[in-house]
């Protein structure tokens, strides 16, 4: 190995960061897969290796994915919460490659949702 | 570079080791293979996260679920359920004493959200064997900040305005070492970390090593920088602490291949470098004079400070010793600026450097608290907020009785005193100290005078024996407390402890005999009465001090609930029970030699103590 400049520092931190955002809980953008039962049986699993693919083409940081449990609907499986920085949760239905790759593009890299995929804005709230 | 979507963060130190957490990492890989994520999860070893009374624990992040009290069985429902399904496990999560509803988030957890981290900013959170994931916290920036913008001076200037003080025990304004050894006659000084840790229960500089070494390192380098003419480091630290000498030395390994240690670092023609010195684990090591003798080769043993090793220290040149964890302060005073260091904490440090207590203490809290573990709290916090809020309150609701700070040669603090802040003049003025940090709590269960027996013994024990009063005080204290314990005390020898231990405090050469005492002193002091009863009624009012007990068994419990089950009669020693199986047991007072094994193994809590 060679020995380090200052600059060095920042370049090794970036290299890192991914998996420094994931420890931390951070990250600008937070992609939650639905993986029940239900989920899994329609195709969660391809669902979550595509966002996985989409993450590693891009060379992203700062997005997590995490899994929960059935969301309730389950005909509409699988289905996936997106919730950009600040703005509201979207939560997209009936999801397969190629949607996965438009919600990326549009609302992951650029904070756009797509409507078309959409099932609402918001999330249910637990009284 | 594999995108990983999991990071499943296992505690590696050693209180998590010794519970076995390397057989849960095998098992978490295991059922990962199983289930095809292995590109999706990675298992990462960590430091230790100071709950160790929850070990061996897992966090998964992104999620920040907390897992305690693991089993290597328990791991493939975890992965299946949580990994794979995304259902954190209720029932490995944490739930806190006296209340049903689990907590499984671990920012949540009150014992973690009311702490404040500095010095151990890093913990669970980095592979304390990868440089990298050092760098990724923003380690080393510190260093480059001061070599590329900052002279000695104005380094040595900004640890003075932090107010920052020695983290070991004595409280010693740091920059005011600094300064001292900077200044002091000699072409060639020495830094040096005491990672001597010798307190019985305290386990802080061990975690930060094991868990965060290369911070211990970076602060070095930047002292040995802003004192200047120093080329060499000495980490000393026990041999009974191997996994910190073995992260220590990685650690130093990986630094120098990144050119960070050696000659030029950053390319800025500053030199440096660092070994680690192996102790035999002798408690008196931890004394600057001890310690500097003992990585010369010589025995380990104090010298009279008439001249301070900032001047004439190792092979009697200026040498600065700090200890672990005042050296890992030093990065982040550097990175995020004296004024916010002295933003924390006690008093006013501005004009006289001993005016307060700045920034953040570790404890390591142990004895009879539902939480034990490490905790790192601003200064100023009460001892009441660590031991019922962050400590979790008294284990099985017993009552309170004291708690002791600073090790073993520290003082017992009563309940009236639970209000005052931590801060090293406010725990001096009761007789206490901060010591590098031992907090240990007792209740109603304890005995005093046993408590002062228990760490006098240690110190007794540890006494180096080069000077009279803590070779031969210290022996002398201890068979009037041994006295006492067994009912020949008397009421002359409680006079001549404190007479004893005064003398002792004064005439020591160095602070083990100089604090020794402590215990006997603050429980003489604040339960004379327990002290009391030991001597004048014979009697030890917690039932601790066996030979002034007496034992008998309730015949009704016996019979009805024991069924006469003989189990006493087997384990008395003395042959002092007598009694038929399924009849009623008896002991004879005058073969009784009151061990109290018989309590001890009575199921049915029918041997009475009185």
């Amino acid at each position: 190995m060679t020995k380090l400049k200052i600059e060095d520092l920042d370049k090794i931190a970036e290299d890192v960061r991914r998996k420094m955002t994931i420890r931390e809980g951070g990250g600008k953008v937070k992609i939650t897969v639905h993986m029940g039962t239900c989920g899994i049986a329609a195709g969660a699993r391809t669902v979550m290796s595509a966002f996985l693919n989409e993450i590693d083409i891009n060379n992203i940081k700062d997005v997590i994915i995490t899994t929960s449990g059935c969301a309730g609907l389950c005909s509409k499986e699988p289905m996936a919460t997106v919730e950009y920085g600040e703005q509201a949760p979207v939560k997209y239905i009936e999801l397969n490659e190629t949607k996965v790759k438009k919600i990326f593009d549009d609302h992951v890299l650029k904070g756009k949702f797509v409507q078309e995929y959409a099932l609402a804005i918001g999330s249910e709230r637990i009284q | 570079m594999k995108n990983y979507r999991l990071q499943l963060m296992v505690c590696a130190g050693t209180g998590c080791v010794s519970n076995h957490s390397f057989e849960i990492k095998d098992a978490l890989e295991n059922a990962i293979g199983k289930h095809n994520l292995q590109n999706e999860a990675q298992v990462v070893l960590t430091g230790c996260n100071g709950f160790c009374g929850a070990g061996p624990i897992l966090v998964v992040q992104p999620d920040n679920i907390f897992y305690q009290l693991l089993k290597p069985t328990d791991v493939p429902l975890i992965v299946e359920e949580h990994l794979v399904k995304g259902r954190p496990v209720k029932k490995f999560v944490y739930t806190p004493p006296a209340e049903k509803n689990p907590i499984p988030k671990m920012s949540e957890i009150p014992f973690f959200s009311d702490q404040t981290l500095i010095a151990l900013r890093n913990r669970g959170m980095i592979d304390p064997e990868n440089i990298d994931d050092y760098i990724a916290r923003g380690g080393y920036k510190a260093l480059g900040k001061v070599l590329s913008s900052m002279t000695p001076d104005e380094v040595l200037q900004e640890i003075k305005n932090s107010g920052l003080r020695g983290r070991g025990g004595g409280g010693f304004p740091t920059g005011v070492k600094w300064e001292t050894c900077k200044h002091a006659h000699g072409d060639e000084r020495y830094v040096i970390c005491n990672a001597d840790e010798g307190d019985p229960g305290a386990f802080m500089d061990r975690s930060i090593i094991e868990g965060d070494p290369h911070s211990v390192i970076e602060g070095m380098i930047i002292g040995a920088y802003a004192i200047e003419n120093v080329r060499q480091g000495y980490i000393y630290v026990r041999m009974e602490y191997p996994l910190a000498i073995k992260r220590f030395q990685i650690a130093i390994e990986h630094a120098r291949e990144f050119g960070l240690l050696g000659n030029n670092i950053f390319d800025k023609g500053f030199n440096f470098d660092i070994e680690v010195r192996r102790g035999a684990g002798a408690f008196v090591c931890g004394e600057s004079t001890a310690l500097m003798a003992s990585i010369e080769g010589k025995p380990g043993e104090p010298r009279a400070k008439y001249i301070h090793t900032v001047e004439k220290g190792l092979w009697d040149k200026p040498t600065c010793l700090n200890n672990v964890e005042t050296w890992v302060n030093v990065p982040q005073i550097i990175l995020r600026g004296a004024k916010w260091f002295s933003s924390i904490g006690t008093g006013d440090v501005s004009v006289d450097a001993w005016g307060g207590s700045k920034g953040t203490k570790v404890f390591s809290l142990a004895g009879k608290v539902n939480n034990t573990g490490l905790v790192e709290v601003p200064m100023g916090i009460t001892l009441r907020d660590i031991i019922y809020k962050i400590g979790g309150g008294i284990k099985d609701n017993k009552k309170f009785k004291a708690v002791q700070t600073g090790g073993p040669s520290g003082g017992f603090i009563p309940e009236s005193m639970l209000d005052l802040p931590v801060d090293y003049e406010e725990l001096t003025k009761v007789g206490s100290m901060m010591g590098s940090g031992g907090m240990v709590v007792t209740d109603e269960e304890n005995c005093m005078v046993d408590m002062a027996k228990y760490f006098l013994k240690f110190t007794q024990e540890e006494s180096c024996g080069k000077c009279i009063p803590c070779r031969e005080g210290t022996k002398r204290m201890l068979d009037i407390l041994e006295n006492i314990t067994i009912g020949k005390g008397t009421e002359d020898d409680l006079v001549l402890l404190e007479e004893l231990s005064n003398m002792i405090v004064e005439s020591s050469l160095c602070a083990l005999g100089g604090s020794a005492p402590n215990p006997v002193l603050t429980t003489l002091k604040y339960f004379r009465e327990e002290y009391e009863k030991h001597v004048i009624d014979k009697k030890c009012p917690a039932h601790i001090c066996s030979q002034l007990n007496t034992y008998s068994i309730d015949e009704k419990l016996c019979l009805e609930i024991g069924h006469g089950c003989d189990v006493c009669k087997k384990y008395c020693p003395d042959g002092a029970i007598i009694g038929e199986r399924k009849k009623v047991h008896y002991i004879e007072p005058a073969k009784c030699s009151k061990c109290g094994a018989c309590y001890d193994v009575c199921n049915f809590n029918a041997v009475k103590v009185q």
